[in-house]
């Protein structure tokens, strides 16, 4: 078997098993309610706008966080914007936002010259992750965990039923605009680890193959945690004994993974049928 | 009978367009108001100003009695991210308590209590555990119902209850808001496209069009020209 403890005697392993955890935690979490609302696409769309972000902002000499933080949180707000506004189609202006960000953040690079740190964030590096972000990482952890437990209520009415939750008095833009926030907190920190092109996956599959199975709202977030901190130490096992990319990886096994839960999900369903239309010709009958 | 809401000479303009003018109407207790009208005719902008989500440009909605907008139980119509949501019964039928909870973030015993009571009321204990994504349309109807009555219990609004019911099970609907409005007092408001069943339920008619609406009750309604329109046969 692998020797677990020899791998994470390495510092930068360590700190990339630390910080992924918590990264793929918030974005379970948050990928949830994302996928359940339709909003899967913001997560890509401020990928590519945190690509761009800090492309332009290490060629102009600014630390790349601190700077492309607030970009992106802005952007964030901007395409929940377009989003709830139905005259111009969301999944057309996600899509143009993020090729515009890309090709802004690239012409940057190459106008200085694409250095290795560019390359990572495009693709991701389980060597990147320093420790000063791994506060960070720390830091966001806290601030999607408390958020996520004290608001989960809400979260849950502004997610089934919008409508209602407005009417019944919810203020749903509040919490609309505080998921936007914490999703690109974890997009930007995920980035350095997942890569532009992958941390999306970070915040999707981890729900979707959650909803395969579980019935709940509640056992759907739990297990989508679950799954996505294994998946994440089963991925970055691999990328370190067989030198593949870390993101790649880890989307693979997700990829995996997700395949075996739909096929015990359609077993599920069907079992389910079965057993629901003699319940409701029994409670009928009585 | 106590009066719960007040409409008093109000008008409503969207995007720059005035949808509804000068209407006046009441509602009091134990009511059952349907409200008809053509696509456009402003069902939906009157129905956000009663939630208190859109103010109207003139005139004013008066909430008379203790009635607050966040208690009136609603049942909006169904979004399609919805028909695959993974939420049991108990987890929705219980997030209609929310407007009780304030600033504290999770849900009483007494909240818990409230929501199994209204399952009860409405006849799906049996799917209690049940994913609301493997119910059948009516079931989910139900489910809503139920969520709405945590919400308010003196006043439902119904936004079109039985879009996309069968027709046995779009009466079991109608019969169920019946009972709750006749045995529990329940008022209801109800926004609806079935003329006919709005004339054989409800003890009073609002119909939308433009500036010449109709408010009265149902018998009026059927001798009144809008009535006479689609009652020219003489059903009752």
């Amino acid at each position: 078997m692998f020797d677990f403890i020899e791998i994470f005697q390495h510092g930068f392993m360590l700190r990339a098993l630390i910080g992924g955890v918590l990264i793929s935690l918030c974005a379970a979490l948050l990928g949830v309610s994302l996928v359940l609302k339709r909003y899967s696409m913001i997560g890509d769309g401020l990928s590519h706008v945190g690509f761009g972000a800090l492309a332009i902002g290490s060629s102009a000499g600014f630390a790349p966080l601190e700077f492309s933080i607030p970009i992106v949180v802005f952007s964030a707000f901007f395409l929940l914007r377009i989003s709830e506004n139905s005259k111009i189609k969301g999944d057309a202006a996600i899509a143009l936002i993020s090729t515009g960000a890309l090709a802004a953040g690239i012409t940057a690079a190459s106008a200085t010259g694409i250095n290795t740190d560019i390359d990572n964030y495009l693709f991701g590096s389980i060597l990147s992750l320093s420790k000063s972000d791994l506060i960070i990482c720390i830091v966001i952890f806290l601030i999607v965990m408390i958020m996520f437990v004290l608001f989960y209520n809400k979260i849950f009415a502004v997610t089934f039923d919008e409508s209602f939750a407005k009417a019944t008095g919810t203020r749903a833009g509040i919490y609309n605009m505080l998921i936007a926030l914490l999703t690109a907190l974890t997009v930007v920190i995920g980035m350095k680890l997942m890569g532009t092109l992958l941390i999306s996956s970070l915040i999707i599959f981890p729900a979707i193959i959650s909803m395969r199975i579980c019935k709940r709202f509640k056992t759907v977030i739990i297990t989508s945690a679950i799954v996505s901190i294994t998946d994440f130490i089963t991925g970055l096992i691999i990328s370190y004994y067989y030198s593949t990319p870390t993101g790649a990886s880890i989307v693979l096994v997700n990829l995996t993974v997700l395949i075996v839960f739909i096929i015990i999900g359609s077993i599920n369903d069907r079992i389910n049928e079965k057993k629901y239309i003699k319940e409701d010709v029994s409670s009928k009958n009585s | 009978m106590e009066e719960l809401i007040k409409c008093e000479s109000i008008s409503f303009s969207y995007e720059n367009t005035g949808v509804l003018k000068n209407l006046s109407f009441t509602v009091c207790s134990g009511d059952y108001l349907c409200i008809v009208g053509e696509n456009g005719s402003g069902k939906s902008t009157l129905t956000k100003g009663l939630l208190g989500l859109k103010a109207p440009a003139e005139g004013k909605i008066v909430k008379c009695n203790g009635l607050r907008s966040s208690e009136i139980g609603y049942l909006p119509q169904q979004t399609p991210a919805q028909k695959d949501f993974p939420a049991s019964v108990f987890e929705v039928v219980l997030s209609g308590r929310l407007n009780s909870r304030g600033f504290r973030p999770f849900y009483s015993k007494n909240d818990k209590k409230i929501a199994h009571d209204n399952i009860k009321r409405l006849g799906i204990e049996d799917i209690l555990h049940r994913s609301y994504r493997d119910l059948s349309g009516g079931q989910q109807q139900r489910v809503l119902l139920a969520r709405a009555l945590c919400a308010g219990k003196k006043m439902l609004l119904l936004d079109e209850p039985v879009t996309g019911l069968d027709p046995i099970v779009t009466e079991e609907m109608y019969k169920l808001i019946m009972e709750l409005n006749k045995k529990e007092k329940i008022t209801i408001i109800m926004v609806s496209h079935d003329i006919s069943a709005a004339v054989k339920y409800a003890t009073h008619i609002l119909h939308l069009n433009f500036e010449n609406s109709f408010f009265g009750k149902t018998k009026e309604y059927i001798n009144s020209p809008m009535g006479k329109y689609f009652f020219s046969d003489g059903i009752k």
